[in-house]
């Protein structure tokens, strides 16, 4: 019995293949951009860990400062002489060229057995002494070993497979000779002796982890697979509202199938087993579709992605995209969760839909204003609630759930503010033909709400994203304009090439701003305190967001400081308070600066106060201002320095900026995504509601009005509705920006941007949502200027 | 074949409750037809939907071919009208997806009694043998109405209920199609129940009953009048 009344409920689809197309589609799109999402964030996981994999071996447990900090020698020394087994591990940063690399050292004799990536131990194996003695040998991805130029500060590579693209490890010696390497992490041996000094004896600042013990970029590349998640939910949402008009529709259309089903013995029970079979059905064919598709775009996708994690956070991440079953089902769960959920209403209304009830599909009856009134209200609970999330609440979940409470809030509003705006219009309507247009938009408003409501969210969702990248690229670039103000950044080799590059540059009459920093921890946070010459270079150009009369005055003569933004907010430190930079050295704030992309504190001092406080600090690194960059960097040469060693400021915007347009790129191409299934949405439900509204047009029809007038009054009142909806989404996308830059960004990133407006971008957003609109409605249009007056004289037949 | 009792029906109303149905008691015989009369809203349709199991009455006991309509649950109540009951509506209720063919089949499919020899000679005499691929919409208000007639004596069910069968119909459509479903109805023995307003329609049937004001009373002359 159950296929017999399957068969007679799928029958429908077989005379509705347009409208079960929409519906597939539909549920691809949405699993295809969650899956692709899904897909990114699965490789980018499993190559983190792969890069933990290759750099420790096994899964390893070891000794950190707990604020990401170095660890002193003493400590390392005196956990061996305590009976300690552990390996130290040290790190640098590189620049060559364009490409930001971290060089880690590991130490072959301490480190335990099988800690060492293979193709290392092999070589040690078989040549110890190439690894351990001057110039040494690294170990990279072959991918990085081809983009390294052959001069460098870097020793001979070996190409590795398998090692994280951005990383060589070498030998720890190797490492120590380098600008600016500390020892991070001291890996501990599995097997230890049994009695042993505690480790709050010796070193009460290292703390036990496991894993790799890079904490700094973690939180980072958090919230950037968090925003994608968002990003990836939002799309499936808005997929989803096609899916719940295709398919609530779809039952509406037989419910008088359903009633003669059961008028003819069939349980209600069969009924609903067989629906919920088709839906499954509909659910496994979209959502296979949709995991393929979704493997294609984020395989499209990745490399941008990647790029963005290596370039911004230093994070691991390969080109290459693996298939992984993990994510495919998590897709497929998704489709048939999703499809459950936009079914629900419509499997329920079936459910208790009584046997002698109206067969009459009921989309097209008019919705009560009560019902639209509740919806609203519920609208705004939730949005009571989101803010209430972000006031009472703290982290990521604040900013998400404000985001999520707004968005879903402000579309729950939609189909009231559109009824009060169409009842306004029918009380104004001059002509019959006009009275009936608009109360006609009314009673479409019911069928169509779903994919208004998509639309909202999805032109919302672009306003806001839109407006919070322009913000963002507008300040950025700005931002870089002031940090980057020197022409030329120099790294010295030793100390003696430094005083070589000072002594050069005095003799030539040249501004030489030495950049030299001691790491600090700055109130509980991982930081940086770097020192400054007093130059009109920063007093002109420093990117100060906020500070107190002549702040730079203050720095140099009266030993305040300047502090980063990330440290003023996390810290609630502002300009005319103090703060303690070590034991001992407490310090007025001056004054607060935009520091993008850095996730740790900073802090500025006067360059001798600094080198007063910690001795023997190097000068290995230098801003040079020199009227001809040429010359100077021939000069540079002279001197000995590589071209590596010497990075104009023009290559390091071009490659900030890079970074920054590909970190937008997916988003970009993902908010494309999302107002394409907008548009597909109205598309959807104006095509399967089509023959729904005879009985409406027959009598306009049949009172004069030509067919091609009627389709033209379709076309133009489904412009209107997009129009009204594209109008009440501007506040909401406005909102929805400041929530991203002023609370979510703060939250995630420790910096807030300022907002600017870009109305040009509305006005093209507008137009592309009237012309998704207009062509949305073109096709249902031209189809019912061209259907036969045999159909319209049906509706009179009383034979629906 | 039919055996209702004392059966009541209010359906609860704005300000007060409608009854319906009162105390009503009938019995038709295997084979028999019976023609129920009775002006607009007297509850002809009300007590067609108890008797036909897919509306419960308030209080009394309905019995169709030997089962207790009121001691069935929602599932036997469907099997009841799944086996043994053909039911023709007024609005047809065919299912628009499927073509004639499949229409015509699709309760004798369900309770298993599908034979595809009755259901050609069905076809047949119906005149809907070169109909069979078309699909509901394709087909007029009286063709429409011989495939539901179809559906329901395809299946062989002991009891025809019958709700304004021609009422959608004009005169001769409606004469045609009653002809066909008497003789269809007396060569098969099935018993025939049919709720209309037409004198003529049931002026054909063996007995007429009238429902006026809730209970049945003798038939009368004013049945043609109500008409």
């Amino acid at each position: 019995m159950i296929l017999l009344t399957l068969r007679a409920l799928t029958s429908y689809w077989r005379r509705h293949r347009g409208q079960l197309l929409a519906l597939l589609a539909g549920l691809t799109l949405a699993t295809a951009l969650w899956s692709a999402v899904q897909a990114i964030n699965g490789q980018a996981r499993s190559d983190y860990v792969r890069a933990a994999q290759q750099l420790g071996g096994t899964e390893q447990t070891f000794l950190a400062r707990a604020d990401g900090g170095a660890i002193p020698m003493d400590s390392f020394a005196q956990l061996r002489r305590a009976g300690w087994r552990v390996s130290p591990v040290m790190e640098a940063r590189v620049v060559v060229g364009n490409l930001r690399l971290r060089v880690t050292g590991l130490d072959p004799f301490t480190a335990a057995p099988g800690t060492l990536p293979p193709a290392m131990a092999q070589q040690l194996a078989s040549d110890p002494a190439s690894v351990m003695t001057a110039p040494g040998r690294g170990f990279a991805a072959p991918e990085l070993v081809a983009q390294l130029p052959a001069e460098s500060l870097l020793p001979p590579l070996d190409p590795t497979p398998g090692l994280p693209p951005r990383e060589i490890v070498t030998d720890i010696s190797t490492v120590a000779a380098l600008p600016d390497a500390e020892l991070v992490r001291l890996s501990l041996h599995p097997q230890q002796p049994r009695f042993q000094t505690p480790l709050e004896q010796i070193a009460p600042d290292l703390v036990l982890q496991a894993g790799t013990g890079r904490v700094d970029a973690t939180r980072l590349t958090d919230s950037f697979h968090l925003n994608l998640t968002a990003f990836g939910l939002l799309s499936f949402a808005v997929g989803l509202f096609i899916v719940h008009a295709g398919i609530g529709l779809a039952f509406e259309q037989r419910r008088a199938t359903v009633r003669t089903l059961r008028a003819l013995g069939v349980p209600l029970r069969t009924v609903m087993i067989a629906l919920l079979v088709e839906l499954l059905c509909l659910a496994l064919i979209a959502g296979g579709a949709g995991v393929l598709l979704g493997y294609l775009l984020a395989a499209a996708l990745l490399p941008d992605v990647a790029a963005t994690l290596r370039g911004l956070y230093g994070a691991a991440v390969g080109d290459g995209l693996l298939f992984r079953p993990v994510w495919a089902l998590s897709g497929m769960a998704m489709a048939v969760l999703g499809t459950g959920t936009a079914a629900a209403t419509g499997l329920w209304a079936l459910a208790r839909m009584p046997l002698l009830a109206s067969a009459r599909p009921r989309a097209w009856s008019r919705v009560s204003e009560r019902a639209l009134w509740m919806q609203a209200a519920f609208g705004l609970v939730l949005l009571g609630l989101g803010v209430v999330a972000a006031w009472a609440l703290d982290g990521l979940v604040a900013g998400f759930t404000l985001l999520g409470g707004l968005l879903l809030g402000a579309a729950l509003m939609l189909p009231l503010s559109l009824a009060l705006v169409l009842r306004l219009g029918r009380s104004q309507a001059r002509s019959v033909l006009g009275a009936w247009f608009w109360a006609d938009a009314q009673q479409q408003l019911r069928g169509l709400s779903m994919a208004l409501m998509a639309l909202m969210l999805a032109l919302a969702t672009n306003i806001g994203v839109g407006t919070m990248v322009s913000s963002f690229r507008l300040t950025f670039t700005g931002w870089l304009d002031q940090r980057l103000a020197a022409d030329l950044y120099i790294s010295a080799r030793s100390e003696e090439q430094g005083a070589a590059i000072t002594d050069w540059a005095q003799a030539s009459r040249l501004r030489l701003l030495p950049l030299v920093s001691a790491e600090q921890t700055l109130s509980g946070r991982p930081g940086d305190i770097f020192g400054v010459k007093d130059d009109p270079l920063y007093r002109d150009s420093w990117p100060l967001i906020a500070a107190i009369a002549e702040p730079w005055d203050a720095l140099h003569d009266a030993g305040a400081v300047l502090i980063n933004e990330q440290l003023a907010r996390s810290a609630a430190l502002w300009p005319g308070q103090e703060i303690t930079l070590a034991p001992g050295w407490r310090v007025p704030i001056a004054g607060v600066y935009s520091d993008y992309g850095n996730p740790k504190a900073q802090a500025i001092v006067a360059l001798p106060e600094l080198e007063s406080r910690f001795s023997g600090l190097p000068r290995l690194r230098f801003g040079l201002i020199a009227p001809d960059t040429e010359s100077a960097r021939t000069q540079l040469q002279d001197l000995g320095l590589s071209q590596g060693q010497i990075t104009d400021q023009a290559g390091i915007k071009a490659f900030s900026l890079a970074i920054f347009e590909q970190t937008f790129a997916v988003t970009a191409a993902l908010n494309v995504l999302t107002l394409a299934v907008a548009g597909f949405a109205i598309f959807t439900s104006l095509t399967t509601l089509a023959a729904l509204r005879l009985p409406q047009l027959a009598p306009v029809w049949a009172l004069g009005k030509p067919r091609a007038a009627l389709a033209r009054l379709e076309l133009l009142r489904a412009v209107l509705l997009a129009g009204l909806t594209y109008v009440l989404a501007l506040p909401v996308g406005l909102a929805l920006a400041w929530s991203l830059l002023a609370v979510v960004n703060v939250e995630a990133f420790g910096w807030r941007l300022p907002m600017f407006l870009f109305p040009s971008q509305w006005v093209w957003l507008g137009l592309a949502a009237l012309l998704a609109a207009l062509l949305a409605a073109a096709l249902p249009a031209r189809r019912l200027a061209r259907r036969s007056p045999a159909d319209f004289l049906r509706v009179f037949a009383n034979e629906r | 074949m039919i055996d209702a009792r004392d059966i009541t029906k209010t359906y609860p109303g704005t300000p007060r409750a409608v009854p319906v149905l009162q105390g009503l008691s009938l019995a038709v015989s295997g084979g028999e037809t019976v023609a129920l009369t009775g002006e607009s809203g007297s509850g002809k349709s009300t007590l067609l939907h108890i008797l036909g199991g897919l509306e419960a009455a308030d209080t009394g006991i309905v019995t169709i071919a030997g089962q207790d309509v009121g001691a069935l649950d929602e599932a036997g109540r469907a099997a009841l009208r799944r086996d043994s009951i053909g039911l023709v509506f007024q609005q047809f209720n065919l299912i628009p997806s499927l073509d004639v063919g499949a229409n015509l089949a699709f309760q004798a499919r369900l309770n298993g009694r599908y034979d595809a020899g009755w259901a050609g000679t069905l076809a047949e005499r119906l005149g809907l043998s070169d109909l069979l691929s078309r699909y509901p919409e394709e087909l007029s208000g009286g063709q429409q109405q011989r495939v539901a007639i179809g559906r329901a004596l395809a299946s062989r069910p002991p009891v025809l209920m019958a709700d304004e069968p021609t009422g959608n119909l004009d005169e001769d459509s409606a004469a045609r199609v009653l002809d066909l479903m008497l003789s269809l109805v007396r060569e098969t023995g099935t018993t025939l129940l049919i709720v209309t307003h037409s004198a003529a329609v049931a002026a054909q049937m063996d007995r007429r009953v009238h429902l006026s004001r809730g209970r049945l009373s003798a038939p009368s002359d004013a049945v043609g009048a109500a008409s």
